[in-house]
């Protein structure tokens, strides 16, 4: 039986590892956190149309019985044999792989890194990924009571030279607001500015999500990127801007700021990935993979293959089209060499 | 001949057809970086004079591209080249050495 091992446990690696499981290959899914699930494992509610993150994790996790994984494994080095790839754990597991899968995902921008917008020195100040947190669990103490106006600034850490990130991190525009509805849920008073340079709605129900936030929750949205925030001395935060639609510069006084941060490679797997000769592209620092249309889930190494966001900024749906994909390329790969 | 109150006021379209295209092109040969804009307003924010008196890198730029010549330089009249739009650029433009280079050329 040929053994497959798969590295990272979020929503790919799990879909990946149900497919290859289904199809008759020996699964090994290396997970480093405590609990299978990634991302989605901390989000509360998914757009466009607001299932439970829960709900749909419960879902995949439920697919992989019978699936060897291991959660708080990392592999700690990995090396060509022949054809084979030995993999070995810290957990002083080893393994002697025939593909290797890496479903790494995404590290989210580290928003304290864009100093003029606060993140960890102004007290309210927080990440979409802490919104999310606050959503599911309501604890938070930066969330004040009753915030009567409320901050978005999409594009954090995204499309910014200075930040070392150029490109759109795709998924932001719709959590901002996907989030902004939700929040005016929770505070129907409140007032919901979301500052945005380009609204990239591109998916199925995103136009809708976006019209529903203009129409039903009232949602402004400003044309111009955040350029600076301070705080005032009763800690609320200053927000300045262009609204480039009028050529003028805005001033807000909000009780909460959201910072969109975007999406990185896992500097964790571009360290695994470099012991076995594959790197990260130079212009975005995602995995390189073979070609850019044809083969997407293709390494430029035989054997080594990619799912989800570790080769570039993707949603939910389409990380698990990969991980089918992947799947049926590992497949495809394994019966040719044989 | 009585007066009928009509006057003529030039047309404050924005005609492509004739904007100085050489010109920009000589201000993106020593420039390149005013290319790069996409017009997301943080400069225009961030300006320390543009709290008081119209002043604009993004407006100077897309006036430039609409051949709204005189616009353009109205927008940076006000600049202190403080160069606190450098910092905040995004696109990491060196604002500052394009504003100097835009009042060599215009």
């Amino acid at each position: 039986m040929k053994n497959i091992v798969i590295i990272g446990g979020g929503p790919s690696g799990l879909e990946a590892s149900a497919q290859l499981h289904k199809m008759g290959y020996n699964v090994i899914l290396v997970e480093k956190s405590p609990v299978l699930g990634g991302h989605l494992a901390k989000w509360d509610r998914l757009f466009p149309q607001g299932i439970p993150a829960k709900e749909v994790l419960e879902k995949m996790v439920s697919q992989i019985n019978g699936v060897k994984y291991f959660v708080e494994a990392n592999v700690q080095s990995i090396n060509l044999l022949d054809k084979s790839y030995n993999v070995i754990l810290d957990n002083g597991i080893t393994v002697l792989a025939d593909a290797v899968l890496f479903t790494t995902g995404f590290d989210l921008f580290k928003a304290q890194k864009k100093e003029e917008y606060g993140y960890g020195i102004y007290e309210r100040v927080i990440t979409n990924a802490d919104l999310e947190n606050w959503f599911r669990t309501k604890e938070d103490n930066r969330v004040v009571k009753d915030p009567k106006r409320i901050g978005f600034v999409h594009c954090v850490g995204s499309r910014d030279e200075k930040a070392g990130n150029r490109y759109c991190s795709k998924v932001c525009c719709a959590t901002a607001v996907k989030q902004a509805c939700e929040i005016k849920q929770e505070f129907p008073d409140a007032q919901v500015y979301c500052f945005y340079m380009d609204l990239r709605m591109f998916g199925r129900g995103f136009e809708d999500m976006y019209l529903s936030a203009q129409k039903d929750y009232g949602v402004r949205f400003i044309r111009g990127r955040v350029s600076e925030v301070a705080e005032n001395i009763d800690k609320e935060l200053v927000v300045k801007a262009e609204d480039t639609l009028s050529g003028k510069p805005v001033k807000v006084t909000l009780d909460l700021l959201v910072l969109m941060s975007g999406m990185q490679n896992c500097p964790d797997a571009v360290k695994v990935a470099a012991q076995i000769g594959v790197a990260g592209r130079e212009i975005d620092g995602f995995f390189e993979t073979k070609d850019s249309i044809y083969s997407l889930q293709n390494s430029t190494k035989p054997g080594v293959f990619f799912a989800g966001a570790c080769t570039g900024p993707k949603t939910l749906p389409d990380s698990l089209h990969e991980a089918r994909a992947a799947a049926l390329a590992i497949h495809n790969y394994l019966t040719e060499k044989k | 001949m009585g007066k009928f109150g009509f006057t003529l006021n030039p047309s404050s379209r924005i005609d492509l057809d004739k904007v100085d295209r050489d010109k920009f092109n000589r201000l993106a040969e020593i420039e390149p970086d005013v290319l790069k804009c996409m017009a997301c307003g943080s400069c225009t924010a961030s300006c320390t004079a543009g709290k008081f008196v119209k002043t604009s890198m993004r407006s100077a730029i897309l006036s430039l591209q609409n051949g709204k010549e005189q616009e353009a330089l109205d927008f940076l009249k006000g600049c202190l080249l403080c160069g606190k739009c450098t910092m905040v650029c995004p696109r990491a433009i060196n604002t500052r050495h394009l504003i100097m280079s835009i009042l060599k050329i215009y």
